[in-house]
C-alpha cells in the first residue's frame, strides 16, 4: 500500500527547515546546517519508503491525492500530489543527490559568514523542486517552476557583493522569464481546449484522458511548442542556453544541485511527465529532437575552448541535457529519464569534485593553474576520474548504459541525430580528458593543495558508487515497468565506446604531457575565437537588448511621457481645476445674491410644475 | 364682490414686494422687515383659502407661522446686534468674507 502522507512529508520537510532557519537561526551557522540537512534527509527517508512501497506493489500504481485549492464555477485549481514510478525515481534523484550535496555544503560553506542564509535558500530550493516533481496539475507545477527559478536566482547571486554573480543571477532570471511566458501561454491554451466533453481542467490525469481525443492538431502543436518553450528555458536549450554557463558564479554545491542534477533536469522531467501531450505530434517531436541535438553538439564544442573548470562542466551539462531532450524528441521518455538519473549522479559528483578542488586551491577555477591534483587530493582525484569516465560513457559505468540507450534509439529512427549524438560523445570524452589531464595530471610541483575534510569526501564517494552502479540496478525497469526493453545494441555500443575512447586518447596525446598553455589556441585557427566567444550568442543578445529593445523602450517611454502623463494625467487634473475655477465664481459671499438665485430657482420649479399640469 | 382671486392677487403682490425688498435692501433690518412681508403674504393666502374652503386648518397654521415669525425676529434681531458689534455695520453687502 502506498501512503500519500509520505509524499506530503517529503514535500514540506525542507520548507519547514527553511522557515525555522529564517526565523530563528540566521546567525548560528552549525544549527542552520543541521536543520537543513535534517529537512532534506527527512524527505529522502520518506522517498525511500515510498519507493519500497511502490516497488512491492504490482502492477505499477499511480496514486493521486488532491484537494481543490481555488474553486469557482468555471475554474478549479487543485493542489495535490501524483505519485507514480516516474515521480518517485525523480524524487529519489532530487532528495538523494540533494542530501549528499547538503552534507557536502556544510564543509564547503564552513568559512562563509552567511552560511545560514545559504542553507535557507537551499532548503527553499529543495521544497520547490520536490513540488515540481509531485505536482498533479499544470498550475501547481508552474508555481513551483517559478519557485525554483527564484531560488536559483537567489543562489546564483548568493555572493551578491560580486557584480558578476549578481548579474548572472539576473540573467538567469530574465532568460527564464522569456521562456516561462511561453510556458504560461501554453498552459492557458491547453486549459481552454481541455473543456471538450467535460469541465476544463489542469490535472495531468484528466488531460491524459482528453487530449488524445482532440482533433485540432494545429492548435495542439502550438500548445506543445509553447510548453516546450518553458523546457527550453529551464533546461537551457539553444537558443536560451546562455544563462546556464554564467550561473556558475554561484557557490559550487549550488551548481551541482541546481544547475547540473535537478533543476535543469526539471524540463526533461516535465516532458516525460506530460508526454501524453507530445506523443501524437510527430512534427513537434522532430523539432524537439533537433533542438536537443543542436544543443548537445554546440555545447560540446564550446566546452573545448573553456578554461574554467566549472564552466567546462556547465557546458557538459548543457550538452547532456541536449541529449536527453533529443531522446524525448525521439519519443523515448524512458531513455531520457534514464540518462537524467545517471547524469544527476555523475554530474553532481563532478561538480562536487570541482568544488573540492576549488576549496583546496582557495577559489582558483582556471584549469591551467592546476596541476598534479590526483596525487595531492587522491579521494577527490579518483572520484573525479570515475565521474569523468561515467560521463564519457565508458563500460560498465552508468553513463555508458543510459547514453547507449539514447544512441540506440536514435540509430533506430534518425541517422542524422544518431551521428550527431555519437560525435557529441566523442567531443565529450575529449573535453573531459582535456580537463582531467590538465588539472589532475602532470607533475606534482605545487604541493600546497590538501585533501578536503570528510564531510566533503564522503558525499563524493557516495556519488561515485552511484555513478558506477547506476547502470546496473534496473532503473529503467522501475520507471516504466510495462515498456519493452531492447537488448544492448552491439554495433551502437561498440561505435560509441570507440568514439569515447578515441576522444580520450586524442586528449591524452595533446594534454598528457601537461603543456603550460592550451595548444588548441593556435591549432584551431579561426575557429578558436568563435568558440571563445560562444558562437556570439551573448554578443547578438547584447546587441539586441542594447539597440532594438532599448529603442522600443525609449519610444514607449516617450509615448508614456507625452500621451499618458501630459495629456492623460495632467490633462485630467487641468480639466478639473478649470471647472472648479469657473464654478467658484458663483461663490460671491453676498447673501442677497444667494437669495436671488434661490428665488429664481423656486420660480423656475414653480413654472415647471404649472406647465406640467 | 371680492372673491378668492382678489385675496390671492393681493397676497402675490405683497410677496413680490417682500422678495424685491429682501434682494435689493442693503440694510439687514430692512431685509428682516421684508421677510415679515413674505410671511404676511403667505398668512393672507392661508386665511383666504381657509375662509373659502370652510376649513379651519389654514387658520391654525397661521397661528403657528406667527409664532415662528416672532421667534425668528427675536433671533434675527439678536444676530443683527451681534453683527453690529462685530463688524460695526449692518449693511449686508459689506459682509463678503465667505467669498472664494
Amino acid at each position: 500500500m502506498v501512503n500519500p502522507l509520505l509524499a506530503w512529508t517529503a514535500l514540506f520537510a525542507p520548507l519547514a527547515a527553511c522557515v525555522i532557519i529564517t526565523l530563528f537561526f540566521l546567525r548560528s551557522k552549525t544549527p542552520s546546517a543541521l536543520i537543513a540537512i535534517a529537512g532534506i534527509l527527512t524527505s529522502f527517508v520518506c522517498t525511500v519508503l515510498l519507493f519500497l512501497q511502490i516497488f512491492h506493489t504490482h502492477p505499477a500504481v499511480e496514486l493521486q491525492q488532491s484537494f481543490a485549492w481555488i474553486h469557482t464555477s468555471t475554474l478549479t485549481i487543485d493542489f495535490g500530489v501524483l505519485i507514480n514510478p516516474l515521480a518517485i525515481m525523480m524524487l529519489m534523484v532530487v532528495t538523494g543527490v540533494g542530501s549528499a550535496i547538503f552534507i557536502y555544503s556544510k564543509g564547503y560553506m564552513a568559512e562563509d559568514p552567511s552560511m545560514p542564509r545559504f542553507f535557507a535558500y537551499l532548503s527553499l530550493f529543495a521544497f520547490s523542486m520536490i513540488g515540481i516533481v509531485l505536482s498533479n496539475n499544470f498550475i501547481q507545477l508552474f508555481i513551483f517552476w517559478e519557485l525554483v527559478g527564484l531560488s536559483s536566482y537567489l543562489l546564483i547571486g548568493f555572493w551578491y557583493a560580486k557584480p558578476s554573480a549578481a548579474d548572472a543571477g539576473v540573467k538567469a532570471f530574465v532568460v527564464n522569464r522569456v521562456a516561462d511566458f511561453g510556458f504560461l501561454c501554453g498552459i492557458i491554451l491547453l486549459w481552454s481546449v481541455s473543456g471538450v466533453g467535460g469541465e476544463r481542467t489542469f490535472l495531468f490525469t484528466d488531460l491524459a484522458g482528453t487530449i488524445p481525443g482532440l482533433e485540432n492538431s494545429q492548435l495542439l502543436s502550438t500548445i506543445a511548442l509553447l510548453i516546450f518553450c518553458g523546457v527550453v528555458g529551464k533546461s537551457a536549450q539553444v537558443p536560451l542556453h546562455v544563462w546556464l554557463v554564467d550561473a556558475m558564479e554561484g557557490p559550487t554545491p549550488v551548481s551541482a544541485l541546481i544547475h547540473a542534477a535537478t533543476m535543469v533536469a526539471a524540463g526533461i522531467y516535465l516532458l516525460a511527465r506530460t508526454f501524453f501531450l507530445f506523443e501524437p505530434l510527430t512534427a513537434v517531436l522532430t523539432v524537439i529532437a533537433y533542438i536537443g541535438a543542436i544543443t548537445a553538439f554546440l555545447a560540446a564544442t564550446l566546452a573545448i575552448a573553456e578554461n574554467d573548470i566549472k564552466r567546462i562542466l556547465a557546458y557538459s551539462t548543457l550538452s547532456q541535457l541536449g541529449l536527453m531532450v533529443m531522446a524525448l524528441g525521439l519519443a523515448g521518455p524512458l531513455q531520457g529519464m534514464y540518462h537524467l538519473t545517471t547524469h544527476a549522479f555523475f554530474k553532481a559528483l563532478l561538480f562536487l569534485g570541482a568544488g573540492s578542488v576549488i576549496y583546496a586551491l582557495h577559489h582558483e577555477q582556471n584549469i591551467w593553474k592546476m596541476q598534479g591534483l590526483l596525487k595531492q587530493m587522491p579521494v577527490t582525484g579518483w572520484t573525479f576520474l570515475i565521474g569523468t569516465l561515467a560521463l564519457c560513457g565508458i563500460f560498465p559505468l552508468s553513463g555508458f548504459w543510459s547514453k547507449d540507450e539514447i544512441l540506440a534509439l536514435a540509430a533506430e529512427h534518425n541517422t542524422v541525430l544518431y551521428w550527431a549524438g555519437t560525435l557529441t560523445s566523442c567531443l565529450t570524452a575529449f573535453y573531459m580528458g582535456r580537463l582531467f589531464w590538465t588539472a589532475f595530471g602532470g607533475k606534482d610541483d605545487h604541493g600546497h593543495a590538501h585533501e578536503s575534510p570528510a564531510v566533503m569526501t564522503i558525499p563524493l564517494i557516495f556519488l561515485a558508487i552511484l555513478s558506477i552502479m547506476g547502470g546496473l540496478i534496473g532503473i529503467p525497469h522501475f520507471i516504466y515497468p510495462e515498456a519493452a526493453h531492447p537488448e544492448l545494441n552491439m554495433p551502437v555500443a561498440m561505435i560509441s565506446s570507440g568514439a569515447a575512447i578515441l576522444g580520450l586518447v586524442v586528449s591524452y596525446l595533446i594534454y598528457g604531457k601537461r603543456p603550460s598553455r592550451d595548444p588548441l589556441e593556435t591549432k584551431l585557427g579561426f575557429i578558436y575565437p568563435v568558440l571563445k566567444n560562444k558562437y556570439y550568442f551573448d554578443t547578438v543578445y547584447g546587441w539586441y537588448v542594447d539597440r532594438v529593445q532599448q529603442g522600443v523602450a525609449i519610444t514607449f517611454a516617450w509615448f508614456e511621457e507625452v500621451f499618458i502623463v501630459r495629456f492623460g494625467v495632467h490633462g485630467l487634473t487641468g480639466a478639473a481645476k478649470a471647472t472648479g475655477n469657473a464654478l467658484r465664481q458663483l461663490q460671491t459671499g453676498l447673501v442677497q445674491f444667494y437669495a436671488l438665485v434661490f428665488v429664481l430657482g423656486v420660480v423656475y420649479l414653480f413654472f415647471v410644475m404649472v406647465t406640467r399640469l | 364682490m371680492i372673491g378668492l382671486g382678489h385675496y390671492i392677487l393681493l397676497s402675490g403682490i405683497l410677496f413680490s414686494i417682500g422678495v424685491v425688498g429682501v434682494i435689493t435692501s442693503r440694510s439687514v433690518l430692512k431685509i428682516l422687515l421684508s421677510l415679515e412681508l413674505l410671511l404676511a403674504a403667505s398668512n393672507l393666502s392661508f386665511v383666504a383659502f381657509s375662509k373659502f374652503n370652510g376649513d379651519y386648518t389654514g387658520q391654525l397654521i397661521v397661528f403657528f407661522v406667527i409664532l415662528v415669525a416672532a421667534a425668528e425676529v427675536a433671533i434675527g434681531l439678536a444676530i443683527v446686534v451681534l453683527m453690529f458689534r462685530h463688524f460695526s455695520t449692518i449693511q449686508a453687502d459689506e459682509l463678503k468674507d465667505m467669498k472664494w
